[in-house]
């Protein structure tokens, strides 16, 4: 990344054919819109959460198998799925130093986000399903 | 750590004229050279910052925001021995119920009120509503009070579910 101190072409010249900013913003934006979706959602899930107390295996996943609750909770686990993943990489740019370390730390947060992700996405289906 | 941050009579970075007679006793130095020879001063290190209300949230809501992603895998796990059945759902129960699972649950619950609250404070800011120093630091202490006030509601809730308390 760093020019050389002795590159005699122009800044244009030097980002030219690199590439477009245009989706520079696309990362922020998400963030955002993930955490506004998530305000509700949360606060609806501790309290569900919380009234499942003392509920047996079979009381907890017919109240998950629910409809509204299996796609409030869907909404929920791709809002946080993102929103863990934008924040991350934004952790990991901002402390993880040498680009090869640099890198497999955001393939890694990569790989995490959707694997744990499409888990919940691939439970939730299950219960609410029923199979 | 703290670098010299005033030197050869130059206080800030903007101008790095030093006069020529101070500087060289030949009296030659060439402008580049010159350039080189004058330490600017460096920004101040975090260590010299006073304590600010917003600075700990911000440094723990990066903190606690990493935490919450290690969570996730407890999430899917949970989700996971609920659509596989009884027996892996008891397996998961077997290690929530435990103390240090309860711990761990009591600390999931406040770091992501934590997060939450914390966050909130960040959607204002960027609509620049209560972006000065005064409500930034009511709206930061607000989020910590609350986070900590809803764990301890949660949690007296389902303790006393349980007919703990």
């Amino acid at each position: 990344m760093s020019a050389s101190n002795k590159d005699m072409r122009t800044p244009l010249a030097r980002v030219r054919a690199h590439g477009s900013a245009k989706s520079g913003t696309g990362d922020h934006i998400r963030q955002r819109m993930t955490a506004i979706a998530m305000v509700p959602l949360f606060l609806f899930f501790i309290g569900f959460l919380v009234s499942l107390v003392g509920a047996d295996y079979e009381t907890a996943r017919a109240w998950l198998g629910n409809p509204l609750v299996a796609i409030a909770a869907l909404l929920l686990v791709v809002a946080a799925i993102m929103h863990m993943r934008i924040g991350m990489q934004i952790v990991i740019e901002d402390y993880v130093t040498g680009e090869r370390l640099r890198s497999l730390a955001l393939i890694g947060n990569f790989f995490f986000s959707y694997a744990v992700g499409l888990a919940c996405i691939y439970a939730v289906a299950k219960i609410g399903f029923g199979v | 750590m703290r670098r010299r941050a005033i030197n050869n009579g130059t206080t800030h970075g903007g101008s790095a004229r030093v006069p020529l007679s101070s500087c060289c006793p030949n009296g030659v130095l060439r402008m580049a050279e010159q350039r080189q020879a004058v330490e600017r001063p460096l920004s101040p290190h975090l260590q010299i910052y006073r304590f600010t209300i917003t600075m700990a949230m911000s440094i723990l809501h990066r903190i606690v925001g990493v935490a919450l992603y290690a969570g996730t895998a407890l999430v899917a796990w949970w989700l996971i021995a609920t659509a596989t059945g009884p027996e892996a759902y008891a397996v998961f129960r077997s290690v929530a119920d435990h103390w240090f699972g309860q711990f761990v649950l009591i600390g999931f619950t406040w770091a992501l009120l934590h997060h939450l609250f914390g966050g909130i404070r960040y959607l204002f800011w960027d609509e620049i509503v209560g972006l000065n120093n005064k409500s930034a630091d009511i709206m930061s202490w607000l989020a910590v009070f609350a986070a900590l006030a809803g764990t301890v509601a949660v949690w007296a809730v389902v303790f006393s579910m349980r007919g703990v308390i």
